[in-house]
């Protein structure tokens, strides 16, 4: 077999809450870290993975009763795919938001303090697909690494 | 959410002494910082040079730590790590805030 054709993979899984996505994303930093991506490319993937991570944390599941999120990653030579999964509130519309930048050239006491995740996440992300399955929402987000 | 003030005579410099205003920090960071500005009227820098991580909902919370600063006083920010400063960037919230490079400057002008 040729050396890199394998996938690296990690499987976690946590409960939907804020501190919880911090030790997760703390745990795949040092995972990406150990396998020598750059500080940039882990910079963004901890940034897009932050916002799907807390939309699911604030949207797919009541506050009193967070759920459980599984994060599969999968890493080769080419690219980073990320499957986050939760068995919470589909997506409006069973689809990934647009993820448009809110307006940032208004008055001061109009700036947007939030509506930023979904385009931060299309933004950086090279490729994002959603879909719903069994009761399940699948959120994937793929990150071409740079050619070595 | 660990804040520390410097009161320099034409400005107020408030250091984050935390590594993250992520989701789980950005209530507790918006409420720090009412309590850091709300004496006095005069500019303030938010030296954001310990802060490795800010994601959607900090940054929400900086915008949201200047508005409730009211009227026209000023935030500004300074010291932005290389991920942080990203996320102004591609929000275009640099275009809101100056940003200073570092202090040196900012405390030459408020001593001097």
């Amino acid at each position: 077999m040729i050396p890199g054709t394998t996938a690296q993979r990690l499987s976690l899984s946590t409960p939907a809450s804020d501190l919880a996505v911090r030790a997760v994303l703390a745990r795949i930093r040092r995972w990406l870290h150990a396998r020598a991506l750059t500080d940039e490319d882990r910079g963004t993937v901890e940034l897009v993975l932050a916002e799907a991570l807390n939309n699911i944390v604030e949207h797919a599941y009541p506050a009193d009763t967070p759920g459980e999120i599984r994060l599969d990653l999968a890493l080769d030579l080419t690219r980073l795919v990320c499957v986050l999964s939760d068995h919470g509130t589909a997506l409006p519309g069973l689809r990934a938001p647009d993820g448009i930048l809110p307006a940032h050239d208004v008055a001061r006491d109009a700036l947007p303090e939030g509506g930023f995740g979904w385009f931060l996440i299309r933004d950086l992300a090279d490729r994002v697909d959603y879909r719903r399955a069994a009761g399940w929402n699948h959120l994937s987000v793929e990150f071409r690494r740079a050619p070595l | 959410m660990n804040l520390h003030a410097t009161h320099h005579p034409d400005l107020t410099i408030i250091t984050v002494a935390e590594a993250r205003i992520d989701a789980a920090a950005a209530i507790r960071f918006k409420d720090a910082m009412r309590a850091a500005t709300a004496t006095g009227a005069g500019p303030v820098v938010l030296d954001l040079g310990n802060v490795t991580f800010v994601d959607s909902s900090g940054l929400g919370a900086i915008v949201a730590a200047m508005k409730q600063m009211g009227g026209d006083r000023r935030l500004d920010l300074a010291c932005l790590t290389p991920d942080v400063a990203k996320v102004f960037r591609l929000t275009r919230m640099d275009t809101v805030f100056t940003i200073h490079d570092d202090l040196r400057m900012l405390n030459t002008r408020a001593t001097g």
